[in-house]
């Protein structure tokens, strides 16, 4: 199971309505299914992982996120999730106003660009991280739109939305150090909001 | 003789008919008191009558959807990519049942049967038939057949909306239903453009009225013009572009010779109108489009896609073509999104493809996997 579903599974309530926003390859969707009985639906835009999902058995619709979710009714999901794809969207700010409209909840997941090692590539070594976190070379790069926790926080207030959890999980570093000093030490962050 | 039919396909296929008599009323209020319906089947029908699965025809199909009728065939059936061993609607697995539908110029009854009432062929005195005469007409030939509950009902276009209705009207007679390119109803343009091609047959002076048949005359070329009007819209400019461009077949331009040009797509168009012409029927064509036109999913759910669907038990399968202008993706995410709101079960593709409307009978490998994965996982549910 991946280090971020962990957490987030405890969020969610038994037999609610999900949307999982760049599901993947399903498998969020399929423990979901298993461990809560959710009735859930994933958007996803990439063929074989659609692929993967339907021999899944999962939802999956072929929608790209940067389209918007206006074809979805306002409060029509009990939570919208997104993990580990908010840096890659066109209009992060827009899709996060566009899950809580559609969500009563929300769960985001994503890497923090404040980790010790982005900064260590960027201080001292005056590159753009490489790690294997993040494994892309900047031109060539699924990811567009990196924030730290910090950053993501202010966004939060500046939004007024509420932040009824927040927890940060290291798969790799020692999860203590990202517990004292998430922005520096935490490498995943994980975020249930509401309005 | 040695048949050398390909190793995924069917092989040799031979079509049945089965002969209803008890009195059918249609959606008109008329009633057939009889009525054949031409059908083919694929594989073998499991022990509890769990496997079958129903191809609903678009407009100008039949009910020879796989497989070869001799080995003098050219042709396989018209969806023979996606009907036979290992393929998307895997006949090793399923029971695959298609027919050619009422109204249909393939053996079943339609305008060119005779009327018993009166000895002579129904020509345009034939009943306007609706989509739900059709699933209606189909659930019969399932209670023939045994079949309590279809594993998938599939079709793709005109076939969509038979599946869709499928949903409706008997939501427990099946578990899934495979919507490929088609739409909850057509739009002002897609009427417009069907309209033409019946004013093209009516418009032809052997047509009269419909009733050619007694006048002993057929209206082949107005039929042809409608079956060209009809192909243009199935295809993409960009294929039209890739295949002919401005290729002549016949003359040139150069200056000082007055030579008749003729260009490739132009004698292609007319060889299309030709052979369908031959081997399709004025009337139905007639009947189909119209089918085409009155089909609203939702007309009687006051309007609204969503309450209809929470009438439907089954999931959902529902594709669409990027290029496909005639049945655009849009269409498709509407009831994707009428699907969603009424909380079925549903995946959806939307596949790059360059061939148009035309692009769900031809190969393409993510509709294959996409498809052929949503099939198979009805099989190990």
């Amino acid at each position: 199971m991946r280090f971020d579903f962990n957490q987030l599974l405890t969020w969610i309530a038994p037999q609610s309505r999900v949307l999982d926003l760049a599901c993947g390859d399903g498998s969020l969707l399929k423990l979901l299914r298993e461990q809560k009985q959710v009735h859930g639906y994933g958007l996803e835009i990439d063929p074989k992982q659609i692929e993967t999902c339907i021999s899944r058995g999962v939802n999956v619709l072929n929608q790209n996120l940067d389209r918007g979710l206006e074809n979805f009714e306002t409060d029509s999901f009990d939570t919208v999730l997104m993990t580990q794809a908010l840096q890659t969207m066109r209009y992060p700010h827009i899709v996060l106003d566009e899950m809580l409209r559609v969500g009563k909840e929300c769960i985001i997941t994503f890497p923090n660009f404040g980790h010790w090692k982005a900064r260590y590539h960027l201080a001292i070594r005056g590159r753009m991280p490489v790690s294997d976190l993040l494994p892309y070379e900047w031109y060539d790069t699924p990811n567009i739109h990196f924030c730290t926790f910090t950053d993501f926080e202010v966004l939060c207030r500046q939004k007024n939305i509420t932040v009824l959890h927040r927890q940060v999980v290291n798969e790799q570093s020692v999860q203590w150090l990202g517990d004292l000093a998430p922005n520096l030490f935490g490498e995943t962050a994980i975020y249930h909001l509401s309005k | 003789m040695t048949q050398a039919f390909p190793a995924d396909s069917i092989g040799l296929v031979a079509p049945q008919t089965y002969s209803f008599t008890e009195p059918f009323t249609l959606a008109c209020g008329r009633t057939l008191e009889q009525f054949d319906l031409v059908v083919e089947t694929y594989g073998e029908l499991n022990a509890d009558k769990s496997n079958a699965v129903l191809i609903c025809h678009a407009l100008s199909g039949d009910h020879h959807a796989a497989g070869y009728h001799s080995s003098e065939d050219r042709k396989p059936g018209w969806w023979n990519g996606y009907i036979g061993p290992g393929k998307p609607i895997d006949t090793d697995k399923f029971f695959v049942v298609s027919l050619n539908n009422l109204g249909g110029c393939s053996g079943s009854t339609g305008p060119g049967s005779v009327n018993p009432e009166t000895g002579k062929v129904w020509g345009a005195d034939f009943p306007k038939l609706r989509v739900r005469d059709w699933v209606h007409s189909q659930a019969r030939l399932a209670d023939r057949l045994g079949i309590s509950q279809w594993a998938a009902v599939v079709g793709g276009s005109l076939g969509g909306m038979q599946a869709m209705r499928w949903a409706l009207e008997y939501p427990s007679r099946l578990r899934h239903c495979v919507v490929i390119a088609s739409a909850m109803k057509l739009s002002a343009q897609n009427i417009a453009f069907n309209e033409t091609a019946r004013q093209a047959i009516m418009a032809d002076p052997e047509f009269h009225g419909g009733d050619y048949f007694n006048h002993h005359t057929y209206p082949k070329s107005g039929l042809a013009v409608a079956r060209m009007i009809g192909h243009i819209t199935y295809l993409s400019d960009h294929v039209m572009g890739e295949k002919f461009g401005r290729e002549l077949r016949s003359g040139s331009f150069t200056q000082g010779l007055d030579e008749a040009v003729e260009f490739q797509v132009e004698s292609y168009l007319r060889y299309q109108g030709d052979t369908f012409s031959d081997r399709f029927d004025a009337n139905t064509y007639m009947l189909m489009t119209r089918a085409l036109d009155y089909f609203d999913l939702a007309r009687e759910y006051n309007d609204d896609p969503a309450t209809a669907f929470r009438r439907a038990q089954c999931d959902f399968y529902v594709a669409s073509f990027t290029t496909d202008w005639r049945f655009p993706v849009e269409r498709s995410r509407e009831i994707v999104d009428a699907l969603i709101a009424a909380q079925k079960n549903v995946s959806y593709t939307e596949i790059e493809s360059p061939y148009g409307h035309d692009a769900f009978l031809l190969p393409n490998e993510h509709y294959r996997a996409a498809f052929g994965r949503y099939m198979a996982g009805i099989i190990t549910e």
